[in-house]
């Protein structure tokens, strides 16, 4: 199984979830940390709409697998293509560390430096188009060298 | 010739130039009406490796792709 799975769509959650627990559960980690991320109702929206560039992701990805390694825990996630509607999953995080303060760190940060850095682009599904979410949009570190 | 990639939202095919490095594609943007108000906000990758400067020399058959704000999750 690949520690970065992109899906079409929905995420199956329980299959997902299940299935890190269930490869991992044996490797003597001592926290297994997941963050399952649903599409909220608000904003009169339908549901949101990913577009991923997988090359960049997939090295965005590895730079953490790294950093993760040199504190004997790894990382996993699965992010959805396409259209997921509300109460939908698009995206699951997880953290699997011999030690509970390190994946309770490390879920954050990779969380966090995930939502600035990793090449998605979210939409608003509105009357069934795609609108841009512009205004919850991060400029990627380096942003603005052809202005 | 330089392939020239416009990801996400920009919503716009890929080009190719005959360009020699990112000042030059820079020129060359600053004047298309669809790119011109994304060059502020976009990250620049050659190659599928993200630069943090202008200075780069580009070669035939390297790939630059504009990436705009990004909001995964």
């Amino acid at each position: 199984m690949k520690n970065l799975q992109i899906f079409e769509k929905a995420l199956p959650v329980e299959l997902i979830t299940n299935a890190w627990y269930d490869e991992f559960k044996d490797s003597n980690y001592g926290a297994i940390i997941t963050f399952v991320g649903v599409v909220r109702n608000e904003n009169s929206i339908d549901g949101l709409s990913f577009d991923l560039y997988e090359p960049i992701l997939n090295s965005w990805f590895d730079s953490w697998q790294k950093k993760a390694k040199d504190k004997n825990a790894i990382v996993l996630m699965a992010h959805s293509r396409g259209d997921v509607f509300n109460h939908e999953s698009s995206y699951i995080a997880a953290v699997c560390s011999p030690k509970r303060r390190v994946a309770l760190e490390m879920i954050d940060e990779f969380v966090e430096d995930f939502k600035a850095q990793a090449p998605i682009w979210k939409y608003d599904i509105i009357d069934g188009k795609r609108v841009y979410a512009e205004d919850r949009s991060t400029k990627i570190s380096g942003a603005g060298i052809l202005k | 010739m330089v392939k020239v990639e416009f990801l996400g939202p920009i919503n716009k095919e890929s080009i190719s130039l005959d360009i020699q490095n990112l000042s030059e594609l820079s020129d060359v943007l600053k004047n298309d009406s669809d790119v011109s108000s994304w060059l502020e906000t976009c990250a620049v990758a050659i190659n599928d490796t993200l630069v943090s400067t202008k200075d780069v020399n580009l070669v035939d058959g390297d790939k630059v792709s504009l990436l705009p704000p990004v909001c995964g999750g």
